[in-house]
């Protein structure tokens, strides 16, 4: 399910982002790749969402979440 | 001396945002640092030195990365300056506190084939997070030298220095590249010195596919980097000259990877880097308890970045700022204003009384009251940049960026947009240059082209003249922060309009780190405090010397003859007595007074006559030139509270709607020249900052004058 459906505290595995190769390698160096766990710290329902991966907080704009796939 | 036979060693401080590269390099270098560029790609870099013995060494601040891809221009930077400058030291700063990601980096740097030495940054922090990093082992399974540093208590430099220069020293007494295993005994501070770094291991495919690449390679200490981005596709290595085949077999190599793995050969290569330093970090790391400054970090942000109060709380911000800047400065600015009016007094007193002499002129009205009148705005602009590296260094500028996406998104940009509009208040200039952080072009060009609108410093000194020359104390500070908002809104706009016309498409992907909140250092903010001072006067010795001088010129001469007959005058000009009617005559009659005369149709409709032309014509060259020159105009130099003279001449002659326009207009039309310079280099194109120059310019003649008339109609403050 897309990244926009997982609650607040909630854990997730990401499984796969739908984006362009600039795009996925921007976000590899950043720590989200496919198998990467994450979770979610910010996820109000509207505006960006904040997830935790790797010890770091990423803020990840609506449009993006969208097309980040987890588990 | 030693200095003919000094010896020059290059260090590169390289390291993820966030993790405290910049407190480093400032640690190591103090104040003997310089804002250089990198030739070619003319992107602005910081160099300092640092002296030990007989030793030189230029230490290099690279732009913070998390990788060496070319994903943006910061990274693109950074990696041609190691690949091309090949320092002989690259120093990695790290984040203890998130050592996971800031190794990935370090992984790159690497296989890049530099020397290299890790530093643990804010291995206090780290603990504060309940995490204790075991740094000898860390050193030994890297196989380079690891040094403990807490960046902003200036602890752990000594050995930063000790071991940069273990490994210049092992490296000048080893045979070559090929010789192994140094002994890795203790090194200065007790530290392990290993010589070879471990590179990642691959697993046998990936691997067997880089020697295949490698082997075609000529020989290189990045080699093996080469040819991992080469299985990687990277653009700018497959574009760059290679040994025929190479192309082809890479493409090979790397499609066979594509076909057998869901993942293309670079997001492999990410992950297979990630696994390796999962197992490097569950071996180095003891998590002895739970993550507690992570926890108040959240908190604050749960305040901080509140769906409803994230906004009122950076809108409060806002306002607490510019009323500091305001509160803080006026008594500094007195003083100044006192020192600069004595000094003219003095300088008067060097003639006899009345005396017509150019040169007393020049000195008090020109040099003085133009230069004095702009130095007096120093503390606001101190402290407005100091309010911005605290924002900065407390880490509530991305918060600020996470509350205004909401907006930023309404009008096509993403909210990463926003921290180089909120350097805007600061300086154009480094605004611009701040774009560099945006990943598209597009995105770059809009927040160029409408960052003018953020009302900048310089622009400050103009609001300090005029707001307490019509307005009352209760009104000032709103009139102020109105003026900002003012700016914001336009500027949002401007995108907007930008956004459906000339860029379309869809909105660029919203990513960027969150780093925890940190306290900022006295020392960094007092380093960056300095530097802007020390810029802005070596603008007002230089820019604004000369542009006073030549206004000056301007505005006094060619002087009426004796016989000039001034139009609704029953008198000659050498027939007048009163002073200020001679003064006025004068005025009119000089090159400025004919040029804002000229003007003067154009700029009537905004209620402007042209002594205020004539001023904002100045205002182009640098945006206090305005002051400078309202100075010059009303001849204010030789009054002891030049200032509050200058507002009394001001409010006997305007109306305050008037003066609303006139800031109004300086706020939104033509930037500065340097602003159009930085747009220019920045852009690439000479159309864009002409663009910017001329749209701006027509948008302030709309707005003043729609609130010049509606001013009027409605009879608001023109008495």
């Amino acid at each position: 399910m897309p990244l926009t459906h997982v609650n607040e505290g909630t854990h997730a595995i990401l499984k796969s982002i739908d984006g362009g190769r600039q795009l996925r390698g921007r976000l590899a160096a950043l720590g989200l790749l496919p198998g990467a766990q994450l979770q979610v710290v910010q996820n109000s329902g509207q505006g960006p969402f904040v997830v935790a991966v790797r010890g770091s907080r990423i803020v990840l704009g609506r449009g993006m979440a969208a097309r980040i796939l987890v588990e | 001396m030693a200095s003919t036979l000094e010896k020059t060693l290059t260090v590169a401080v390289a390291g993820n945002p966030n993790a405290g590269k910049t407190t480093i390099f400032n640690n190591l270098t103090g104040a003997r640092q310089h804002v250089g560029n990198y030739p070619g790609v003319t992107v602005e870099w910081k160099e300092g030195t640092l002296r030990r013995g007989d030793l030189r060494l230029n230490i290099v601040d690279l732009p913070g990365t998390y990788s060496l891809s070319t994903f943006s221009e910061e990274e693109l930077v950074a990696r041609e300056y190691l690949l091309n400058r090949a320092p002989d030291v690259v120093i990695n700063v790290v984040d203890a506190s998130n050592l996971e990601r800031n190794l990935y980096l370090t992984t790159e740097l690497m296989e890049i084939g530099r020397p290299l030495v890790v530093v643990l940054n804010m291995s206090d922090a780290a603990r504060d997070r309940g995490l204790i990093i075991d740094h000898h082992r860390l050193s030994q399974r890297l196989g380079v030298p690891v040094v403990p540093a807490i960046g902003n208590r200036n602890q752990g430099m000594d050995a930063v220095i000790g071991a940069v220069l273990e490994v210049v020293n092992s490296r000048e007494h080893l045979p070559g590249p090929a010789d192994q295993c140094r002994d890795a005994g203790p090194g200065p501070g007790g530290l392990s010195a290993p010589s070879r770094p471990t590179r990642v291991n691959y697993g046998p495919d990936v691997e067997a596919a880089v020697s295949r690449i490698e082997a075609l390679l000529p020989d290189a200490p990045h080699r093996r980097w080469q040819a991992l981005k080469l299985l990687e596709g990277d653009g700018r290595v497959l574009g760059a000259e290679l040994p025929d085949g190479v192309r082809e077999t890479a493409a090979a190599l790397g499609a066979a990877f594509a076909a057998g793995s869901t993942d293309d050969p670079d997001i492999l290569l990410a992950r297979l880097r990630y696994e390796h330093i999962g197992r490097l970090c569950d071996e180095v790391c003891r998590q002895i308890r739970g993550n507690g400054a992570a926890a108040l970090s959240d908190r604050i942000d749960r305040v901080a970045m509140h769906p409803v109060w994230g906004v009122p709380i950076f809108l409060a911000m806002m306002y607490i700022v510019f009323t500091l800047t305001f509160t803080l400065g006026n008594p500094l600015m007195d003083l100044i204003d006192r020192g600069f009016g004595a000094l003219g007094t003095f300088i008067t007193g060097l003639w006899p009384v009345g005396s017509p002499s150019h040169l007393k002129s020049l000195l008090v009205d020109g040099i003085v009251g133009g230069v004095g009148g702009v130095i007096v705005f120093l503390p606001n602009i101190v402290l407005l940049f100091m309010a911005i590296a605290v924002l900065e260094g407390t880490g509530y500028m991305a918060r600020a960026a996470f509350v205004m996406d909401r907006f930023m998104s309404k009008v096509g940009l993403h909210g990463k947009t926003f921290i180089p509009l909120l350097i805007g208040f600061g300086c154009t200039v480094p605004a611009i240059m701040a774009t560099r952080t945006l990943e598209t072009r597009r995105d770059r060009l809009i927040t160029m082209m409408v960052l003018p609108l953020m009302s900048c410093g310089a622009r400050l000194p103009i609001y300090a003249l005029l707001i307490p020359a019509f307005f009352a104390p209760r009104w000032q500070g709103p009139v102020l922060w109105m003026i900002y908002v003012t700016g914001i809104l336009l500027a949002l706009g401007g995108a907007r309009l930008l956004r459906a016309t000339l860029f379309r498409g869809e909105n660029t992907p919203f990513v960027m780190e969150l780093p925890p909140y940190r306290l900022p250092t006295a020392q960094s903010l007092l380093i960056q405090m300095w530097t802007r001072a020390w810029l802005y006067l070596k603008k007002a010795g230089t820019v604004i010397l000369g542009a006073a001088i030549i206004l000056w010129c301007l505005t006094f001469y060619p002087k009426p003859p004796v016989g000039y007959v001034p139009a609704g005058s029953p008198v000659a000009f050498g027939q007048m007595t009163d002073a200020g009617q001679r003064r006025a005559v004068e005025l009119s009659y000089s090159v400025a007074g004919r040029v804002g005369r000229a003007l003067e149709p154009a700029i009537a409709p905004l209620g402007f006559d042209w002594r205020i032309g004539t001023a904002l014509v100045g205002a182009i060259a640098a945006k206090e030139v305005f002051v400078a020159q309202m100075g010059i105009v009303f001849a204010v130099g030789h009054a002891d509270e030049r200032a509050d003279q200058l507002r009394a001449e001001l409010r006997e002659r305007y109306s305050p709607l008037v003066g609303l326009c006139i800031m109004m207009f300086a706020l939104i039309a033509t930037p500065c020249i340097a602003t159009f310079a930085i747009t220019r280099h920045e852009s690439g194109s000479a159309r864009w900052a002409l663009a910017q120059t001329f749209s701006l310019t027509a948008l302030a003649w709309i707005v003043t004058f729609a609130v010049f008339q509606v001013g009027t109609l409605l009879k608001l403050g023109v008495s």
